[in-house]
This record gives structure tokens, C-alpha cells and sequence, in this order.
């Protein structure tokens, strides 16, 4: 270990030593100067912001690897931390505002954040099966412990004994699969396995060991028939855990898997890319169909979520550098529309209540017409119709599958995006069409108010002017 | 000025509606305003785009041509033809026309009413001008967004199912479109509608291709059979909401087929033109005796826009049939007359349609903010109340029924006239129109306005006042105007139509 080694992860170092530094000073904080810990905590991201943008790597010729070959920084690695920055940055802001109304306001909420958006990095920046794995349970052991935050909530409980289970299934499924592959090329580097493996392609221990990856890889993006565990998880947990769990996670589970399926088994992207079509049309089919029968919205959000994550999954299977780049587009667009859809959510909420039933929507364009006009770009967003960025979204995973010849995938694709459609329209007509039940007013602290609005616009922005992001994207690979 | 004049005439009204949407829901009058003030804007900025019109040359004009989305070649790529000039006039022309119609007649949330018309008639004048494939796509996908609020918030009792039947309806046949367009991008890498046009295809391509576009544009049309969102968007619609639906919307189908369908397939065009004469003629023939049996005057409209559009549609594609069918015996030059005659018939017929039918809907709003009430059962008399306001029905019927004189008269009279040229029997059939729209036109007109008074109510019914009066002068003026001196616009779109038809008649099979 070099002090270089420390400088190329200085940001990951920085963030470790912050979270230490937060739990210590939570310790020492009176109660009414708790504010001071989010405060803290987002001055946090926005230095660790700075220092990846200061040496942010932008082309292949300046990839720098660190501690042996086990982390490399390189130019997703650099976008997408920097996305898990601002859109961690916003879940802050928006949860400070439920844990107070939830008196769950403890600085737990924050350290834990931070240790699932280190474990995040490191899974980002992975360059060999450890650190994948290190980073894998440093996200999977953070978010147990948040979804299980409201301790004396029966479903919360329920929700973090049944995701801790079966995450420890999947990660034990996972370590299973990168055993055999360790056994079969005799390096834990990925770019290692990916020598060895061009010269076992047909091994049937090495294709035995990535069913099992592909296995662990779904479980994290919630892709069907992995996916049991995420409407139970996203109903019980609170909402500021939910809105967190459905967007950091997801951008590293897009990380893991490119790092794993192709920094390591591009040579077995015959096989894999197999895999990951039926998880793909299964989850657009399942996640769109059932989310259309759903009342509660966490629980919509979830399944859309199912769906979403089956459109990515697109992007990954066409198995080129331009699906690469527009699942990453994609994953990057859905974590910032998800938090959106949940911040909307939290500011329905009332003390004790959470506005998880599609009817608390009802009249909301009367009641706070900003508001309904965040939700409407939101919704539209995820549905897929442009200008808003999850067009854009939806657009390059096609055009990446049709680039392969998968033409009925695509079809599939836009058919169910068309059947997905009716759930989102559904919210915006409860928030247009119909007559509130109830004339309370909708409030929120300013700063909430603000990251929202930006948030909301972000949709439209990021749509007119995609430009920039696809360039990012594009770059990447 | 005039370099950028089609991005003003873009972007002025949907920042004008952003601008209508701040003025909040307290203030109505300023909305009103302030919308009637960007509209008007809209349409004084559009005549530039008249008088500076070359209609000399075929060629694209007012061209703007920026980089927008570098990756994947995609440009902000806007310009205008024979085909589109007059579509975005006439989209500003309405723009005014709506704001007008609903001035008084909407009082709930008014800014967002006025707004939602506002981004929407950007957006229409976007999807006529774009010369991108991923720009138009935009537009035209975008577009079902305002109109879906419109639709719903502003609706009758049975908005919501009809909205988002209307939704569902167009987004699926889009998509199949949204496929083809990022096939034809793979396929020459490029999204420019122009490079498309020059690009070979084999005859399956085309075909699959054709079919693909055909499901966006019959259904926004919308032709028998995928015409069934029609009806009830247009019964649940407010009075502006129908009108937009019918004088603007519906030409984008029309459009589409001219600018996509005819150009880039051209052989997969005359390979299944069978299919889009027949769906025609059937929506010609067979929604005219629909609309007889109608209740409801709204829907009676709506019936007879669908026969209408049909005809537009069969006039752009009963050209193959010509080319085939006279391949023997007539002179080129006659068969070249006899096709340029169907495609401009067609845009005539879409254009003069777009009149009728929007003074149509008006009328009967006028009716309904009276009465509440579209059923024709519920009137009788209504000419002895309302003498100045049946005057104007009777002649926008007529000319609905095409009545010679009248704009409706040319457009059906022209495609009648090319159909003649490909097979009597399409002729005859098409010609049964002027029986049938006739037959319901007048019958409504029976029903509604003549007779003794019906009922206490209509006892009670008050003439048109200067606003309403207003807006059906100007309405009838150009539907006369058009009836009876066409040749401006017909010489304006003949190098267009002339250039569209060398195109089409080559094949693009390598």
C-alpha cells in the first residue's frame, strides 16, 4: 500500500472517516442540535463531491488502479459516485423532515447512510471479487439495520427479518457462484478471471458458478423471480429508508453488475446474456402487471421499481458499450425519479401517518397545485413519455437491444411500458381529476420544499437537455 | 428574426403558458389575458411565415439546424414544406379561437386551462415542423400529455374513462412508431426524416415498417377500425378540447402519413395500399350511416370526422391504385395529374375539415353552455330563439356535407375526381359520402333548429353574443373563402405534392 493507493480512494476514506466522525458527535448532541448532524452530513457529500470531481477521470487512458488491482477508479466509477452524492445529498434533506415528524430523528439515520454509500463506492470501484463482496455486505448489513429503524413497528420489523434472510441467501448464493469461479481461474482479480475465462469459455464449473453471480446480481436489483423480498421491504420500511434503498443500492447494483458480468465474464456473454433476458422480460411483464392491481403507492412504487430495474437489465444483456451506457443512463434516471416519487410521499405524510393510499392523492392539484405538478412530471417520467428523462431512459435500452437484433424484446419492452402507463396515470388523475377529501394544508420546511422542486424539474431538465448525461454515459464506456 | 422565426413560433406559446400557469388560480382574468395575448402574438408572428413562403420550390424553408443530442446524431432539425405551412397556420389560427371559446365558459382553474392550450399548441406546431424523427417523436408523444388534463379535469361525466382511453390508445400505436424509428436509425444512422427519404429499404423492411407507422398515425386519424377513442374523448371533451381534437390532432395522423408513411415507404405503401383504400372507404361508408344513428351531436360530429379524415386518406394513398391501373391505357400526364390531385385533395380536404369541424364543436358548445345538454332529443325550435346562431349551423352543416361553394366541397370533390382515375367502383363509393353526410347534417339540422319550440328551456335560449358571433364569422368567412377561391393554397403545396409524387413513384428496392 502506497499513498498513492490512499489517494485514489481518498474520497471512500473521507466518507469513512466522516460517518466515525458523525457518530461520535451525535453522541455529545443535545437533542434540539440534532439539525447539526444532516447538516454535517450533507457538508460531507458535497466535500466528497469535490474531491471525486477535482481528479474526476474522464477517459480510459487515466484509469488508476489502487491496492493491488482490487480498486480501480474509472470513469463510471467517478459518474456514478457523483450521482450517488446528489441524489444522497437530496434523501437527507427530505428525510430530515419524516424523522422529525416520525421522532425517529437520530443521528443512526445518518451514519448508516453513510456506511451503505461507502459500501456503495467500493462496490463501484471494484476490481476484484472481494472488494465486489466487501462492499456488497457493507450495503446489504447497512440497510438491515435502517429498514428495521422504526424498531417498534411490527411491519418494519417484519420487513427487515424477511430482507435480512433472504438477502443472507442471496449473498450466500453469490459467494457460493465467485467461489467456483475463483476455483476455476485462480485469481480473485477481475480482470484476471476475464483472461482465464477466454480460455474456458465452455468450463462447466465456471458457467455453474456464474448462474449463481446472475442469481446474486438479480437479488440486488429485485429482478423477477428475485424479486419477493421488495414490496414487502418498501411497504414496511419507512419511507425515508424505502426512498434510500431504492436509489443508492440500485446505482451499485448496476455497478456490480458490469464489474462482474463484464470487467470479469465478458468471455461467457453468451450465456449470461440468456440469463438476463428472461430476468429482463419477466420483470417487465410481472412488475408492470401487478403494480397495476396495487392501492397502497409504496407498494406500486415497489413493483415499478421490478419493472424498472427489468428495463435495465435490457441495457446490460445487449452486451455492448452502448447498452452499457444507457443502462447506466438508466439506472442514474430511475434512483433520481424514485426519490422524488418518495420525497412526494413523505411530504403528504402527517406525525405518525405515511400517505401510502393512492386516495390521500385524491384532489392534491387543489390542495398544493407545486406539488401535484412534481408528482405529474414524476409519473409521466417513469412512464416514459418524453420530454421527461425516463424517455430518454426507455429510448436507449431499445435502441440497444435492437442494435443486438432482439426485436421482439423490444416490443415487449414498449408494449408493457404502454401497460405500465396506466398505474402512473392512475396517481395523476386522483391528483387532477378528483375532488380532495381533505382541505389540510400541505406543509413542509423550505429547504425540502426547494431540493423538491429541483427535483421535479430535474425530469424535464434532464430531458430537454439529456445531451449531457448521455455524453457522460457514453464516455464511460 | 425570421431565422429562428419556427422556434418562436414554438417556444412562444409553451413559455407563454409556463408564464399563464404563474399567474395562479386567484387571478382568472389575467390568465385569460394573457393567454388571448400569446396566442394572438402566436398567430401575428406566423404570418411571416406566409408572406416569406416560397411556394415556387419544394425544398425545406425556414430550416434551423442545431445539435442536440451529439451521441447518437440527433439534431433540433426544424423546417417547413407545402405540407406543413398551412397545418401551422391553421394550428395558430385555432390557438386564438380556443382561448376565445373558453373565455367565459370555463370558470374552474382557469390558468391551467389556458396554459394547458398553450404548451399544447406549441407542441402541434413542434411535431409539424420537426425534421428530426426523435424530435418529432417528442412532440407528438408530448402532445397527449396537456390534452389528457384537458380532457380530464375539464371533462363531462365520463372524462376520466374516455382520457385515459384516449391516453392508452395513442401511446401503444406511438410506440410500435418509436421502434421503427430507432430501426430506421440503426439502419442509416441518422435520425433526419430528409436522410430518410433517400435511404433503400427492401420491400419487407418497408412493410413491417409501414405497418409500424401505420399504427400511430390510423390511430391519431384515427381510421376504422382503431377510430372507437374518438367518439368518447371527443362527447367527454370541453368545448376547446374537441375542437383542437378535431381541427388540429387529427391532421397530425394525415400529416404523418405524408411526411413518413408515403416518402420513406414508399413500396411498402403501394404493397398494402389495398389495406389503407379499404380501411378508407369503409370509414367513409360505413361511419357516415354510424353517425345517421346518432343521439348525441357531439358524437355525430366526431362519426363525421372519422368519414371525413377517410377521405384525406384515401386521396394520399388511391394514388397507387391510379399509377397501376393506368399503366396501359392513359398518357403519364394524366396519371400524374390524377395523383397530384388525390394528395392535394387530401391536405384540402384536412385543412377545410379542420375548419368545419372545429366551427362544429364550437357551435355546439355554444349550444351546451346554454342548455347543458348535447342531447339532439333535447332541442327542436332552436332557429325561432336563435336566429343569427342557426344561420351559422346551417351553413357549417352544409359545408360539412359538402356543399359546393363551401371548402368542404373541394376537398371531397378533388379526391372523388382522382379516385375516378384509379377504379370507378372507389369513385362510387367515396361519392355515397355526399348522400350520407347529407342525410345526417341535415337530419341534425332538422331535429335541433326547426320546428316549433320543443321545450320551456329552449323557450328560454338567448342568440349568440358578439364574442360567439365572432368567432363563427371568421370560421365562416374561411370556409368560404376556401370554397370558392382555393387555387392559393392548391398552387402553394403543388411543388411539395409534384416532388412527393416523383418520390413516390421510384422505388426505393435496391
Amino acid at each position: 500500500m502506497t499513498a498513492n493507493d490512499l489517494f485514489i480512494a481518498l474520497p471512500e476514506l473521507f466518507i469513512l472517516g466522516m460517518a466515525c466522525l458523525i457518530m461520535l458527535i451525535d453522541l455529545y448532541l443535545p437533542d434540539n442540535r440534532r439539525g447539526m448532524v444532516s447538516f454535517i452530513s450533507v457538508m460531507t457529500l458535497v466535500f466528497a463531491g469535490i474531491m471525486v470531481m477535482r481528479w474526476q477521470v474522464t477517459d480510459a487512458a487515466t484509469v488508476q488502479y489502487a491496492f493491488n488491482e482490487t480498486f480501480v477508479r474509472d470513469s463510471m466509477a467517478d459518474v456514478l459516485k457523483l450521482f450517488c452524492f446528489v441524489v444522497l445529498g437530496a434523501i437527507f434533506i427530505y428525510a430530515k423532515h419524516y424523522l422529525r415528524m416520525f421522532k425517529l430523528f437520530q443521528g443512526e439515520y445518518y451514519v448508516l447512510s453513510l456506511f451503505l454509500l461507502l459500501g456503495a463506492m467500493v462496490l463501484i470501484s471494484a476490481a476484484s471479487l472481494l472488494t465486489v463482496y466487501l462492499g456488497l455486505e457493507l450495503i446489504s448489513l447497512s440497510s438491515y439495520a435502517l429498514v428495521a429503524l422504526d424498531r417498534d413497528n411490527r411491519r418494519g420489523s417484519e420487513a427487515a427479518m424477511k430482507y435480512f434472510i433472504l438477502g443472507s441467501l442471496a449473498s450466500g448464493l453469490l459467494l457460493y457462484g465467485l467461489s467456483m469461479i475463483y476455483g476455476v481461474t485462480g485469481t480473485l482479480s477481475l480482470s484476471g478471471i476475464s483472461e482465464m475465462a477466454a480460455l474456458a469459455s465452455n468450463n462447466i464449473t465456471l458457467i455453474f458458478g456464474l448462474v449463481f453471480v446472475v442469481i446474486g446480481v438479480a437479488f440486488k436489483l429485485g429482478a423477477v423471480p428475485f424479486h419477493m423480498w421488495v414490496p414487502d421491504v418498501y411497504h414496511g420500511a419507512p419511507a425515508a429508508v424505502t426512498m434510500l434503498i431504492g436509489s443508492v443500492p440500485k446505482l451499485a447494483a448496476f455497478a456490480m453488475a458490469i464489474r462482474l458480468l463484464d470487467n470479469g465474464l465478458s468471455p461467457l456473454q453468451d450465456q449470461w446474456m440468456g440469463m438476463l433476458t428472461v430476468l429482463a422480460a419477466l420483470s417487465i411483464i410481472i412488475g408492470n402487471l401487478v403494480a397495476i392491481a396495487q392501492t397502497n403507492l409504496k407498494r406500486m412504487l415497489a413493483y415499478s421499481t421490478i419493472s424498472h430495474m427489468g428495463f435495465m437489465l435490457l441495457g446490460i444483456l445487449s452486451g455492448t458499450a452502448q447498452g452499457y451506457s444507457a443502462a447506466m443512463f438508466y439506472s442514474i434516471a430511475y434512483a433520481i425519479m424514485s426519490t422524488g416519487a418518495f420525497a412526494v410521499l413523505i411530504m403528504l405524510s402527517r406525525a405518525g401517518v405515511e400517505a401510502e393510499n393512492l386516495d390521500d392523492y385524491k384532489g392534491l392539484n387543489q390542495r398544493s397545485p407545486l406539488l401535484a405538478a412534481v408528482m405529474l412530471m414524476l409519473m409521466f417520467s417513469m412512464a416514459g413519455i418524453p420530454v421527461f428523462v425516463g424517455f430518454f431512459a426507455k429510448w436507449l435500452v431499445i435502441q440497444a437491444i435492437l442494435d443486438v437484433g432482439l426485436l421482439w424484446l423490444a416490443v415487449l419492452a414498449v408494449v408493457f411500458s404502454v401497460i405500465g402507463s396506466f398505474y402512473y396515470l392512475r396517481v395523476v388523475k386522483l391528483m387532477y381529476f378528483d375532488e380532495p377529501e381533505t382541505e389540510v394544508k400541505v406543509t413542509a420546511p423550505a429547504d425540502f420544499r426547494f431540493v423538491l422542486t429541483i427535483n421535479g424539474l430535474a425530469q424535464l431538465l434532464l430531458g430537454i437537455f439529456a445531451n449531457a448525461l448521455i455524453a457522460l454515459c457514453v464516455a464511460s464506456f | 428574426m425570421s431565422v429562428h422565426l419556427l422556434s418562436l413560433l414554438i417556444w412562444l406559446p409553451i413559455l407563454g403558458g409556463l408564464a399563464v400557469l404563474a399567474a395562479g388560480d386567484q387571478r382568472p382574468g389575467v390568465a385569460r389575458i394573457l393567454a388571448l395575448l400569446v396566442t394572438v402574438a402566436a398567430l401575428v408572428s406566423s404570418i411571416p411565415l406566409y408572406t416569406g413562403f416560397d411556394g415556387g420550390t419544394a425544398a425545406m424553408q425556414f430550416v434551423e439546424r442545431m445539435p442536440w443530442i451529439e451521441a447518437f446524431s440527433i439534431f433540433y432539425h426544424l423546417g417547413v414544406d407545402g405540407f406543413s405551412m398551412p397545418l401551422i397556420l391553421l394550428t395558430n389560427f385555432f390557438g386564438v379561437i380556443v382561448v376565445i371559446a373558453g373565455w367565459s365558459s370555463i370558470t374552474k382553474r382557469v390558468h391551467q386551462y389556458m396554459a394547458s392550450f398553450l404548451i399544447l399548441q406549441g407542441l402541434m406546431v413542434g411535431v409539424f415542423a420537426a425534421l428530426d424523427g426523435m424530435l418529432f417523436y417528442i412532440f407528438f408523444e408530448a402532445m397527449l400529455i396537456p390534452m389528457f388534463l384537458v380532457i380530464g379535469v375539464w371533462g363531462g361525466e365520463r372524462r376520466v374513462y374516455a382520457t385515459i382511453k384516449f391516453f392508452i390508445y395513442t401511446f401503444l400505436g406511438s410506440v410500435f412508431m418509436l421502434v421503427g424509428l430507432i430501426w430506421l436509425y440503426l439502419q442509416s444512422g441518422s435520425f433526419s426524416i430528409l436522410d430518410w427519404h433517400a435511404l433503400p429499404l427492401s420491400l419487407t423492411a418497408q412493410t413491417w415498417l409501414f405497418l409500424a407507422f401505420f399504427t400511430a398515425f390510423a390511430v391519431k386519424v384515427p381510421m376504422w377500425p382503431v377510430h372507437t377513442w374518438l367518439p368518447d374523448a371527443h362527447v367527454e371533451a370541453p368545448t376547446g378540447g374537441s375542437v383542437i381534437l378535431a381541427a388540429i390532432m387529427l391532421k397530425i395522423g394525415g400529416y404523418g402519413f405524408l411526411r413518413f408513411s408515403l416518402p420513406i415507404t414508399p413500396d411498402g405503401s403501394a404493397y398494402l395500399d389495398w389495406l389503407m383504400i379499404g380501411c378508407s372507404l369503409i370509414a367513409v361508408v360505413y361511419i357516415g350511416f354510424v353517425a345517421l344513428a346518432q343521439q348525441d351531436m357531439k358524437k355525430l360530429i366526431a362519426y363525421s370526422s372519422i368519414a371525413h379524415m377517410g377521405f384525406a386518406t384515401l386521396g394520399f394513398f388511391v394514388i397507387f391504385a391510379i399509377m397501376r391501373s393506368a399503366a396501359d391505357s392513359d398518357t403519364a400526364i394524366e396519371v400524374a395529374q390524377g395523383a397530384a390531385l388525390g394528395i392535394s385533395g387530401g391536405m384540402i380536404q384536412m385543412i377545410s375539415h379542420g375548419f368545419i369541424s372545429g366551427a362544429l364543436f364550437l357551435c355546439v358548445g355554444v349550444l351546451y353552455d346554454r342548455m347543458h345538454s348535447r342531447d339532439i332529443d333535447a332541442y327542436g325550435g332552436v332557429a325561432n330563439k336563435m336566429p343569427w346562431f342557426a344561420a351559422f349551423v346551417v351553413l357549417f352543416f352544409m359545408a360539412n356535407s359538402g356543399l359546393p361553394g363551401t371548402s368542404g366541397f373541394v376537398g371531397e370533390f378533388m379526391v372523388i375526381l382522382s379516385a375516378f382515375h384509379a377504379n370507378f367502383w372507389y369513385a362510387a363509393l367515396a361519392g355515397l359520402t355526399l348522400i350520407l353526410g347529407a342525410a345526417y347534417s341535415l337530419y341534425l339540422v332538422k331535429r335541433v333548429l326547426f320546428g316549433d319550440v320543443a321545450n320551456q328551456e329552449v323557450a328560454q335560449l338567448e342568440d349568440i353574443n358578439v364574442r360567439e358571433a365572432l368567432i363563427l364569422s371568421v370560421l365562416a368567412i374561411a370556409v368560404l373563402l376556401f370554397g370558392v377561391w382555393p387555387a392559393p393554397l392548391i398552387e402553394l403545396m403543388q411543388p411539395t405534392v409534384d416532388q412527393l409524387l416523383n418520390h413516390v413513384m421510384q422505388t426505393k428496392v435496391p
